[in-house]
C-alpha cells in the first residue's frame, strides 16, 4: 500500500498490559480495545455495542474497571492495564474464573471477560460483598444468556473461596 | 467395528443407569462444570471475530437507505479507485437467490435489482482495512427510484401492489395459513359461554452480546472454508454452494461457538456468501464483522403478531372449541416465516385438551428488517394471548386460575385434536410446585392494591420433527474415534450456542464408556470432520444428538467389551464400565482400567470407531401444514410471577418469579438451571421492555421506516440489577423418548413469564394489559380507563379483515379421523411436504 488515509499514521507507544511491556507503533485515533485485540493479539477482551452500554470490553486500568471501547489506548499508556487474559496465574484459574466454570457464570462467554475482570476488581476492595452490592457492581455487563443469577453465585463463591 | 444395527429412530439405546450396570449416573444428573467451562472463564473461546489469518482483507456493506426501491444503476468506479479498495462487488456478480426455506429462496447476497428495507445489501466493498472498505462505501454511487413503502401488515392487507415479492400467495400476503379439526363453529355454539379477546404481541430482537462475524478464505488447497457465527453450519453450507455456484464438497464451514444465539444467527446471512464470494475471487482471506446497528437491521427477531383468540368454554371452564386468527408483520423477507406462521397455531393443544380446533394465520410482507425465529419461535406470541385469556375465563367463572389449567390438562400418551403425539406431560406437577412454592392460592385475588401475583403455563417442542428440506436422513450423527492412548474424541456437527451442547455431547458419551465428560475430546459444527447435524434451533440439540451420542458410545462399549470379557473369561452382559474402569460387576476387583480395555479391543478389532444417528419419530399428521408442530416429545413449564405496580407512575417491579420446568431429566443441573433462569431473564426483558419499532420520516426525508432504537443503549435490556430472586423447580419423570430421558431447557421456560406477568398486572392493579411490553404508560392509560368507567384494558380493540381460504378440514382422532384432510386428496399422499422446520 502506497497510499495513506488521513489519520492513518503510527504513533509508538508503550503500554503496560498483564504486567508486561509492551512497544506498540499504532494509528493514534484507535481506541485501547483495538490496540489490545488488533496490535497486542489479546481477543479475550470482547466488544458489543461500540458505545461504552454494554461492558464486554471491560478491562482494568491502575485496577480500576474501564470501558476499553471508550478509551483511547493514548490514554492508557505506561498505565497497568490487566485483562481476562492476565487473570489465571501459572496455569491456575483466578478463584473467580473457577467459580464461573464450575456453577455455570458463563454460557456463550462473551460477556465473561468484561464481568471477570469487573468482579475481580470488585472482590480486591470487597472481600465480604453482599449479593446487592454485587449486583450493584455488576450493573454496567450486560448479559444476555444466564439471566445473572449463576453469575452472582460465582462471585459470592469466589470471595469465599478468596476469604480462606 | 461391532455389526452394524440398524438406525432405530427414536428408540433410545440406553436410559437407566441399570442399563449401564451401575448403581447410580456417575455423570447425569450431577451438577458440574460444563466442559468447555475453563475457556470460557480464561476468555479463550475463539469468537468468529477473533480468528485473524495473515494477508487478510476486510469487507463492508453498503446498506440502501431506502425501505423499498427499485435500483436503476449502481457505479462502483469511484470506490474501486479508492486508498486500499481490492474489491467491489454489486447484485450482478452474485445473482442466484437462497434463504433458508425451500418455499422462500428469496434473497440475494447483495440486492440486483429492488431493495426492500432500510439496510438491505447493495455492494460489497473489500480493502486492505477496515477504515479504507467503510471510506470507500459512500462513494458507490446508486440510483434508486423510489417505491411505496408498505409499514405495517394493515397497509399489507390493503395494497396488494406494489408487492414486495412477486412470489407472495396474493399481494403482500406472503402466506395464508387455514386448518380447522373438527366442526369449530358448531363447537362455540354450543358452548355455555364464548370468550373473545384480540393480543398484540411486539416485536423484538434476540441481541446477542456477539456482533455477527466471519472469516472467508480459499485454503491452500483450493477449498472455500468459512469461520462464522452461525447457528446452522449445515444449512449455510448448502446456501454457500447454491449462491456460489460452487460444489458443495469443496467447501467447509465452521460454525465458530456463538457469543449467543437466541435463534438470530439461524439464517445463512449475506455477509457470509459475500465474504466467501471475495475470497474465491481474490484468493486471500476475507473478514467481516457487523456492527451493532447493523446486527438490529439483520433481525430474524420475533414476529409481531396480531391474534385474536375465539374459545368457548363449558360452565365449568372446560374447554369446548377455540377458534385462533393471527396476523404476523413478517418484514422484507421469507426467512422462516412461513414455519412462523404455523407456529403461531401450532401448540396451543398440547397444554389443555382442546377438542375442537381452528387456526387460520397470515404472514405479511411490510419493507422492514426481516423476521425470523426467536426463542420460541412463533409459539410465544399466541401463548401469551391464550394464557391471558385463560386467566380472564377464570376471573369471569370464579375460579382459581391453576383449578381452571389442572382441571384439562393433556394426557401422557395422547393425540392432540391437530395430531401431536404428547409422549409424557408433567405439567401437573410443575403447576403445583410454583403454586404451592408462591402461595398462589392464599395470595392470589387477597393482596393489596397494587400488588398481584400470576400463573402461566406453556409448552414447548424438544426438536422439530421435520427437517428444513425433505430428506429422509438422520437429523443428527455422532462418531467416535477411540485410540490406545485412550482417547476418546467425539465429532458432532452440533454448534455450540452457550447452551451447552458440547457438555451434552461429552456427557452422553462419557456416562456410556465410564469415563469422565472431561475425558472426552469434543470437535463440534465443522462440516468437514462432522457428521451432519442440522443445527441448533428448534431446542433439537440435548434431544437428538444426546441420542445419536449414546447409540454411537453404545457400540463402542459393545466392542470393547467384547475383548474384554474374552480376556477375563466372563459374560459381555456382566460388565460394567464406571470409573475410568471395565470390569465384572459380580467381582469388581476383576476388571482393568479404560486404557487397557481400549488396547485389547484395537489388538482384536482394529482400529476404533463408531457412529450413531437419530431419526424422529414419524408424525401422524397427513395433512398439508402438519408439517410443523410434530416434535418428539414437548416439555412443559409453568410460572408464578410477582408484582408490585405502582398506580401514580404505572412502574412495574418484580420481586420474586417462581418457575418449574419439565425437563424429563437434567443431564447437568448446573447448565439447565442456567438455561431456565436465563429464559426467564429474557422473558423478563420482553414482557417489560424489549421492542424492535420503527419510525416512519417525514417525507423531506424519504419515508424512510428506520429502527427507532438500534442501539445497545437505546434497546433496553435487563441488567443484574432488574433481576428478581428466581426459584426453579426442575421436574424430573425421565420420558423414553429423551437420552436418559431428558427433554429441552432452552426455549421453553421462556413462554410462561409474558402472560404470567400481564396476569400478575391484573391481579395488583385489576387492567388488563393485553400486548407487550407492559409498560408504565400502558398501565396509566388502562388505570385511566378504569377510573372513566371504561373497559379496564390497554390492547389492541380490533382485528384486521382477512379474506380466508377454506380451512383444510381434518378430523379430530376421537371423532373419528386418521390425520388426513377429509377434502384434500393431495393430503392424502403427501405427508405435510410443503415446510418443515
Amino acid at each position: 500500500m502506497t497510499k495513506e488515509v488521513a489519520g492513518d499514521r503510527k504513533v509508538l507507544g508503550r503500554f503496560v498490559v498483564n504486567e508486561e511491556q509492551h512497544q506498540v507503533a499504532y494509528a493514534p485515533h484507535k481506541t485501547l480495545l483495538e490496540v489490545l485485540r488488533e496490535d497486542l493479539g489479546l481477543t479475550g477482551t470482547k466488544h458489543g455495542c461500540e458505545l461504552g452500554e454494554c461492558g464486554a470490553c471491560a478491562v482494568l486500568v491502575d485496577g480500576v474497571p474501564t470501558l476499553s471501547c471508550l478509551t483511547l489506548g493514548l490514554e492508557a499508556e505506561g498505565r497497568p492495564v490487566t485483562t481476562v487474559e492476565g487473570l489465571a496465574c501459572d496455569g491456575r484459574l483466578h478463584p473467580v474464573q473457577a467459580a464461573f466454570a464450575d456453577l455455570g457464570g458463563s454460557q456463550c462467554g462473551y460477556c465473561s471477560p468484561g464481568v471477570l475482570v469487573t468482579a475481580k476488581a470488585f472482590l480486591d476492595s470487597h472481600p465480604q460483598p453482599t449479593r446487592e452490592e454485587i449486583k450493584e457492581a455488576l450493573a454496567g455487563n450486560l448479559c444476555r444468556c444466564t439471566g445473572y443469577m449463576q453469575i452472582l453465585s460465582a462471585v459470592e463463591r469466589a470471595a469465599e473461596e478468596l476469604a480462606q | 467395528m461391532s455389526e452394524p444395527t440398524p438406525n432405530t429412530g427414536h428408540e433410545t439405546p440406553v436410559s437407566t443407569p441399570a442399563d449401564l450396570n451401575k448403581p447410580a449416573f456417575e455423570l447425569i444428573g450431577h451438577p458440574r462444570r460444563r466442559v468447555d467451562g475453563r475457556s470460557k472463564a480464561l476468555g479463550q473461546t475463539q469468537f468468529a471475530d477473533d480468528l485473524s489469518l495473515p494477508r487478510m482483507l476486510y469487507l463492508r456493506l453498503l446498506r440502501s437507505p431506502y425501505p423499498h426501491a427499485r435500483i436503476r444503476s449502481i457505479d462502483t468506479t469511484r470506490a474501486q479507485a479508492a486508498p486500499g479498495v481490492k474489491l467491489v462487488l454489486t447484485g450482478e456478480d452474485l445473482p442466484i437467490p437462497y434463504g433458508i426455506l425451500p418455499v422462500s429462496q428469496d434473497e440475494h447476497p447483495l440486492c440486483p435489482d429492488v431493495v426492500r428495507f432500510v439496510g438491505d445489501p447493495v455492494a460489497g466493498v473489500v480493502a486492505a482495512s477496515e477504515e479504507e472498505a467503510e471510506a470507500a462505501l459512500p462513494l458507490i454511487d446508486v440510483d434508486y427510484e423510489i417505491l411505496t413503502t408498505i409499514s405495517t401488515p394493515e397497509e399489507a392487507l390493503e395494497t396488494p401492489e406494489p408487492q414486495i415479492h412477486r412470489y407472495a400467495q396474493e399481494g403482500n400476503v406472503h402466506k395464508l395459513v387455514a386448518l380447522e379439526f373438527g366442526d369449530v363453529p358448531e363447537a362455540l355454539d354450543g358452548a355455555d359461554q364464548v370468550f373473545e379477546d384480540v393480543f398484540f404481541y411486539q416485536g423484538n430482537t434476540h441481541l446477542p452480546m456477539e456482533e455477527h462475524a466471519s472469516l472467508a478464505n480459499l485454503d491452500p488447497d483450493g477449498k472455500l472454508v468459512i469461520w462464522s457465527s452461525t447457528q446452522t453450519p449445515h444449512y449455510l453450507h448448502k446456501a454457500l454452494a447454491k449462491a456460489l455456484e460452487y460444489p458443495a464438497h469443496q467447501i467447509r464451514v465452521i460454525a465458530c461457538p456463538n457469543g449467543g444465539g437466541f435463534g438470530g444467527k439461524s439464517d445463512p446471512f449475506n455477509h457470509e456468501v459475500v465474504a466467501c464470494k471475495a475470497a474465491l475471487v481474490l484468493g486471500r482471506p476475507v473478514k467481516v464483522t457487523l456492527t451493532r446497528q447493523e446486527v438490529f437491521y439483520c433481525h430474524r427477531g420475533r414476529h409481531p403478531v396480531l391474534m385474536r383468540f375465539r374459545t368457548g368454554v363449558k360452565q365449568d371452564g372446560s374447554i369446548v372449541g377455540m377458534d385462533l386468527e393471527t396476523v404476523l408483520d413478517g418484514g422484507s423477507y421469507g426467512s422462516y416465516g412461513v414455519a412462523s406462521t404455523f407456529y403461531t397455531g401450532a401448540l396451543q393443544t398440547v397444554t389443555y385438551e382442546i377438542p375442537r380446533y381452528r387456526f387460520r394465520a397470515a404472514r405479511c410482507f411490510t419493507n422492514k428488517p426481516p423476521c425470523g425465529p426467536k426463542r420460541g419461535h412463533g409459539t410465544v406470541q399466541p401463548r401469551f394471548g391464550q394464557e391471558i385469556q385463560l386467566d380472564k375465563i377464570a376471573v369471569a367463572l370464579g375460579k382459581n386460575p391453576a383449578d381452571l389449567r389442572l382441571q384439562q390438562l393433556v394426557k401422557d400418551d395422547s393425540l392432540t385434536a391437530n395430531y401431536l403425539t404428547i409422549s409424557k406431560i408433567g405439567l401437573e406437577e410443575c403447576i403445583q410446585k410454583v403454586v404451592a412454592g408462591s402461595g398462589y392460592r392464599g395470595r392470589w385475588g387477597q393482596l393489596p392494591e397494587g400488588r398481584g401475583v400470576g400463573l402461566a403455563c406453556s409448552s414447548y417442542l424438544c426438536g422439530a420433527g421435520l427437517p428444513i428440506y425433505w430428506n429422509k436422513m438422520p437429523h443428527s450423527g455422532v462418531q467416535l474415534r477411540i485410540d490406545r492412548m485412550g482417547a476418546v474424541t467425539a465429532f458432532c456437527g452440533a454448534t455450540e450456542i452457550g447452551q451447552g451442547s458440547d457438555d451434552v455431547l461429552a456427557s452422553c458419551v462419557a456416562e456410556v464408556l465410564g469415563i469422565d465428560s472431561h475425558d472426552v475430546h469434543v470437535r463440534t459444527g465443522a462440516t468437514d470432520i462432522t457428521p451432519i447435524d442440522l443445527g441448533s434451533y428448534s431446542s433439537r440439540v440435548t434431544l437428538m444428538m444426546g441420542n445419536a451420542a449414546i447409540e454411537a458410545a453404545e457400540r463402542a462399549r459393545l466392542t470393547i467389551a467384547a475383548a474384554v470379557a474374552e480376556k477375563l473369561g466372563v459374560p459381555k452382559g456382566r460388565l460394567a464400565f464406571a470409573g475410568r474402569r471395565v470390569f465384572d460387576v459380580a467381582d469388581p476387583e476383576q476388571g482393568m482400567d479404560f486404557r487397557e480395555a481400549v488396547v485389547l479391543a484395537e489388538a482384536a478389532y482394529g482400529t476404533l470407531g463408531s457412529v450413531g444417528s437419530y431419526t424422529p419419530p414419524r408424525s401422524p399428521a397427513r395433512f398439508k401444514g402438519g408439517g410443523v408442530g410434530p416434535s418428539p416429545t414437548y416439555s412443559y413449564s409453568a410460572a408464578v410471577v410477582e408484582v408490585e405496580v405502582d398506580p401514580l407512575t404505572g412502574w412495574i417491579h418484580v420481586p420474586k418469579i417462581w418457575i418449574a420446568h419439565d425437563i424429563g431429566r437434567a443431564l447437568n443441573p448446573t447448565l439447565v438451571q442456567g438455561q431456565v433462569e436465563g429464559s426467564v431473564y429474557m422473558g423478563l426483558g420482553e414482557a417489560l421492555m424489549e421492542e424492535q419499532t420503527f419510525r416512519r420520516l417525514p417525507p423531506k426525508r424519504s419515508h424512510a421506516l428506520v429502527h427507532k432504537i438500534p442501539s445497545l443503549l437505546e434497546y433496553k435490556s435487563p441488567t443484574a440489577l432488574d433481576m428478581p430472586e428466581v426459584v426453579t423447580y426442575l421436574v424430573e419423570d425421565p420420558d423414553p423418548r429423551g437420552p436418559f430421558g431428558a427433554k429441552e431447557v432452552g426455549q421453553g421456560p421462556l413462554l410462561p413469564i409474558m402472560p404470567a406477568l400481564a396476569n400478575a398486572v391484573y391481579d395488583a392493579v385489576g387492567v388488563r394489559v393485553d400486548e407487550t411490553p407492559i409498560s408504565p404508560e400502558k398501565i396509566l392509560q388502562a388505570l385511566d380507563q378504569k377510573a372513566k368507567g371504561k373497559p379496564a384494558r390497554y390492547g389492541p380493540t380490533s382485528f384486521p379483515t382477512v379474506a380466508w381460504p377454506e380451512p383444510f378440514h381434518v378430523a379430530p382422532p376421537w371423532e373419528g379421523g386418521d390425520g388426513r384432510a377429509d377434502d384434500d386428496p393431495k393430503a392424502q399422499r403427501t405427508q405435510a411436504s410443503e415446510v418443515r422446520s
